[in-house]
């Protein structure tokens, strides 16, 4: 972990016009749960339905998206990353630094979102909101590894990260029953039917093998960056 | 110390070979990289820097191979072409963050000190974003000047720069190579590395075509005969005095005007305005039609 370039990347991220999509995405949730709350349409099953459906599946890859590979893509593609790979830092520091900031934004801007969402529609008393944010973080980690992994390894990492978002996770996996295990949404939301009593979550896979498989593909993405990092060219046109 | 040596060293891109069985030794004082746009300098100071590995052959400094060892960084800084550093910092901002991540002792100190050897003070507390080119040339130099590295790799460092950034900045190169620094930059303009460099290695095609001292190889190419497009008031009164005169091997008249092959560059240029003068002709347009680089690069080549 390298304080300097945690430095340089948040400044990098929040100073960039895509913050106020940062900013936007998660409003619209808060918005939303605070008006179908003031309306009285904040039923255990509605309010669910909006973490689930809002938080999980469009505003965590959302913010992860934007956030994993925003925090080194940007770097890579106009040539920035030299002045940090010009230095004597291990190459996994770099990444691991990158990673933690990118855990951390996707952990203020959807997993607390997320949870003020819930204790809005529900109440501070319920376990449902805290198990959404606890659910958040944990996709958040795999999310935010997935993403800067793609960042690191193409230069069309938002393309193929929107595909896997909406086509895989959200498509496919309502279709084919398998492909749920391979998504890291249904790893989450295994955390989160595991830490809540409420009927209205209801996920089929268990949470160990969710929890395992989340482990493996973050620890591999990160290993996948590292390597990858260390071998960067930077394009070159003569 | 300070050497940088590249040992039969190749890099190609797929099919297309960019570089091809280079070898060269770079010490300390000013070497001038040049070659024609294309010719593969940027891919060899990428090597040397760290950047891309070679397909075959090894970039070392000091016996240290380069590629994959990010300690190198701690004696070498490097200069990139491209314009963008952070442009949302300021320039004093930057430097002080380039001389945190080298876990520099004093990095206030080491920030200050290399801001000033580029004379950038004034600018400090701008935005880099706010700077012109020649601006954003003297930060970077800045940033890898930071750690008071043995080695610098600057790639086309005068691209640009208006002729007084120019000047300021080879100013500023020489003072550095006085302190006994190995300095390399690139450039495809013969006239900055001759102001500059005391040693030159030419590439051409990927290929290295001279290496040595900078007056040797400029002989080689002014020995050669230089062609020269002329218009004037009377092209076939010019022709004749031109010829009279005996300094051209050929003349000829052309639909667009005169073709003079000079054997001696130098004096024919001296010369022509006398002897139009001399004839009563005015020259509307001199221009030597074979001088680009490729031509003179490929001269070298053939030698």
């Amino acid at each position: 972990m390298n304080v300097t370039i945690a430095a340089l990347t948040l400044r990098g991220m929040l100073g960039r016009r895509r913050a106020v999509l940062l900013f936007v995405l998660p409003a619209v949730l808060l918005v939303l749960s605070a008006v179908l709350a003031f309306t009285g349409n904040d039923s255990l099953g509605v309010s669910t339905g909006v973490l689930e459906g809002f938080g999980m599946v469009v505003l965590l890859p959302l913010i992860a998206l934007i956030v994993g590979t925003g925090v080194i893509g940007p770097e890579i593609d106009d040539g920035q990353i030299m002045y940090v790979l010009t230095k004597p830092i291990p190459r996994g520091s770099v990444i691991l630094t990158k990673y933690v900031c990118a855990v951390g934004l996707i952990t203020a801007f959807a997993a607390l979102p997320i949870l003020v969402s819930g204790v809005l529609l529900l109440g501070p008393g319920s376990d449902v909101p805290w198990a959404f944010a606890v659910g958040a973080v944990q996709g958040g980690v795999v999310y935010g590894a997935v993403f800067l992994a793609l960042a690191v390894l193409s230069r069309n990492a938002v393309t193929i990260g929107l595909i896997y978002a909406l086509v895989w996770e959200s498509m496919i996996g309502g279709f084919i029953a398998g492909s749920r295990n391979l998504s890291i949404q249904s790893w989450a939301m295994s955390s989160v039917d595991e830490l809540t009593t409420a009927s209205t979550v209801e996920v089929d896979s268990s949470v160990a093998t969710a929890l395992v498989l989340a482990l493996l593909t973050t620890l591999v993405a990160l290993g996948l960056a590292v390597r990858r990092l260390s071998t960067l060219t930077l394009a070159t046109a003569d | 110390m300070g050497v940088i040596t590249v040992e039969n060293v190749s890099r190609w891109y797929g099919n297309v070979v960019a570089v091809n069985g280079v070898s060269m030794t770079i010490g300390p004082g000013v070497t001038g990289l040049l070659g024609p746009n294309g010719a593969g300098k940027s891919t060899l100071i990428h090597m040397m820097g760290g950047f891309l590995a070679p397909s075959a052959g090894a970039v070392r400094l000091d016996g240290q191979d380069i590629w994959g060892n990010p300690q190198v960084y701690r004696h070498i800084g490097l200069v990139p072409e491209r314009e963008s550093a952070y442009d949302f910092l300021t320039g004093e901002q930057f430097i002080l963050a380039m001389a945190k991540l080298h876990r520099l002792p004093d990095p206030r100190g080491a920030a200050k000190h290399a801001i000033g050897l580029v004379e950038m003070g004034y600018a400090a507390d701008r935005q880099i974003g706010t700077y012109s080119k020649g601006m954003k040339q003297r930060i970077k130099m800045a940033s890898a000047l930071v750690h008071d590295p043995a080695v610098l790799l600057l790639d086309e460092p005068f691209n640009g720069m208006d002729p007084r950034q120019r000047l300021q900045l080879m100013e500023l190169i020489r003072s550095m190579a006085d302190q006994g620094r190995t300095i390399l930059f690139s450039s495809h303009i013969l006239e900055e590395v001759e102001r500059l460099a005391t040693h030159i290695e030419v590439v051409v095609a990927g290929r290295h075509a001279a290496s040595g001292d900078f007056r040797e190889i400029r002989r080689l190419m002014t020995d050669r005969a230089h062609v020269f497009s002329l218009r004037s008031s009377d092209d076939r009164v010019l022709a004749s005095a031109v010829i009279g005169d005996g300094s051209a091997r050929s003349v000829r008249l052309t639909d667009q005007g005169l073709e003079v092959e000079a054997t001696d560059f130098a004096r024919f240029t001296r010369l022509l305005p006398r002897l139009a003068r001399a004839a009563g002709v005015t020259l509307r347009e001199v221009s030597p039609s074979d001088e680009s680089l490729e031509s003179v690069f490929s001269y070298l080549v053939e030698k």
